[in-house]
């Protein structure tokens, strides 16, 4: 496996050979259990845009196995502020690091940093575009909680226009026959060339803007922030602002295994009553990032993992 | 005389120049765009649109005297007439009859039409890639950000 920009350089058996390795790392990520894998091995972490998660995550993956990383910092203390190219930063790190994480505003950034880089590039998001390393920690996610990713009800809330956690997410979902239900908005629907893939690879799709009746049958309900960075115009986005809010009280008659996921930052779309419910997964989904992107960043630098970490010793 | 041949002779035989036949209906003024070909065009320039197809339904023709189009030139235009036929003219003969190729990447040809993809940043380097999806209709989809392009908008983004 080299770069990975969108979800369809994995295949089903790459997706679920990648979650089994993350099973594995689970003491490493924990900290339970100390294995240098990526020792001598450094990421450069590009991040064009906020993060903080993705960022991180990346950061504590690579520390976790052993390896360094280094990082752009702030954009307006880099050279970017210069006018210096993506193609030009991206050579530049190339010969700094083993691999490279990306962030950046633009959408098809990661895949033609790739095409500038002899190192394998993680897309990180790329504008509202991907974001496949979240889509596999979602993945992870479900899994931990389902037990399967296959065949599942999944309920995707919000922000679905701009929002690339859930473009990405989409597309794998329906490659393992989960039926989706998209609750926004009408301005903030996935857009419909995503849909007419989605139909052509045989997705079971529902729009809507109504939430509450869909989280009876839900095994996921992912919730997301309505992004006000990415609205064109302020009265739009206030428009839309709020308009989905999860509390306690809504998941009174919800399925026992139901879950709450959420990229993370929330504003307001899910209120802090549900944090302490049983199927509030955010926080633990959150703690994913970490095992999931381990098990990537060793798959990206074809380090084998071993079968069995931490009990035998 | 078959439908194609009276189309033909709408307009009268050219001496020199490059003939394109089987321009889908309506979208013969693309194509002089696509050739950088405008009002204050010195070459003499001959229009025939909606005329009867056996192969399109409706078709534009296009003659351009005194200019013989590159190879270059021509696959541009798979863009809006993929099976277009084209023939250079020299004294009033067929000298050359010339395909467009269209491979599975154009590139170089337009710029994607979403502003917001890394290819339309300024100076960025390297080329603008559209790959070809499907041919009937004409699908294509940039290299970078992965979306499929409006060929309306694309033609206005020519390079």
């Amino acid at each position: 496996m080299n770069s990975l920009i969108t979800m369809n350089d994995l295949t089903n058996d790459d997706i679920h050979r990648i979650l089994l390795d993350a099973e594995k790392l689970l003491p490493i990520a924990k900290g339970e259990f100390h294995l240098p894998l990526l020792r001598g091995k450094i990421l450069g972490n590009l991040f064009f845009e906020p993060s903080t998660r993705t960022r991180m995550s990346f950061e504590t993956a690579m520390k976790r196995l052993g390896g360094d990383v280094i990082n752009l910092g702030a954009v307006a203390s880099s050279s970017v502020v210069k006018g210096e190219t993506l193609h030009d930063t991206i050579r530049m790190v190339d010969g700094y690091s083993d691999i490279i994480a990306l962030r950046h505003p633009r959408q098809g950034a990661a895949q033609y940093a790739s095409d500038c880089a002899k190192v394998p590039i993680a897309n990180a998001g790329d504008g509202a575009g991907h974001h496949p390393t979240q889509t596999m920690l979602d993945l992870f996610t479900i899994k931990q909680a389902h037990g399967k990713i296959e065949n599942l009800n999944v309920v995707l809330v919000g922000d679905l226009r701009f929002g690339r956690t859930v473009h990405s997410l989409s597309y794998a979902l329906v490659r393992f026959g989960c039926k989706l239900t998209l609750v926004s908005p009408e301005s903030l629907r996935l857009p419909e060339e995503i849909v007419n893939e989605l139909k052509a690879q045989g997705g079971e799709l529902t729009i809507t803007e109504d939430l509450k009746p869909q989280l009876k049958d839900a095994d996921v309900v992912y919730m997301t922030r309505i992004q006000k960075e990415r609205f064109p115009d302020e009265d739009e986005y206030l428009r839309v602002a709020g308009i989905y809010k999860l509390v306690a009280n809504d998941l009174a008659s919800v399925k026992n295994d139901m879950i709450v996921m959420h990229p993370l930052p929330r504003v307001d779309e899910i209120n802090p009553d549900v944090d302490s419910t049983r199927h509030a997964a955010y926080f633990e989904q959150a703690f994913n990032g970490v095992v999931t992107r381990m098990a990537l960043l060793c798959n990206m630098l074809n380090i084998p993992i071993p079968e069995k970490i931490g009990g035998g010793k | 005389m078959s439908a194609d041949e009276q189309s033909m002779r709408r307009v009268t035989a050219i001496r020199n120049g490059t003939v394109i036949d089987h321009i889908p209906g309506g979208m013969v003024l693309q194509a002089l765009q696509i050739f950088n070909v405008d009002g204050r065009h010195s070459n003499p320039i001959s229009l025939v649109m909606n005329v009867p197809s056996r192969k399109l339904g409706t078709k534009d023709i296009l003659k351009i005297e005194d200019r013989e189009l590159t190879q270059e030139e021509l696959d541009r235009l798979a863009l809006i007439a993929p099976i277009a036929s084209v023939s250079i003219i020299r004294n009033y003969s067929v000298a050359e009859k010339l395909s467009i190729k269209l491979g599975d990447e154009m590139v170089n040809v337009a710029r994607c039409v979403y502003s917001n993809c890394i290819s339309n940043s300024e100076r960025e380097p390297l080329p603008h890639r559209l790959k070809v999806l499907k041919t009937s209709p004409m699908t294509l989809q940039c290299h970078y950000c992965g979306r499929i392009q409006n060929l309306e908008r694309l033609v206005k983004n020519l390079l």
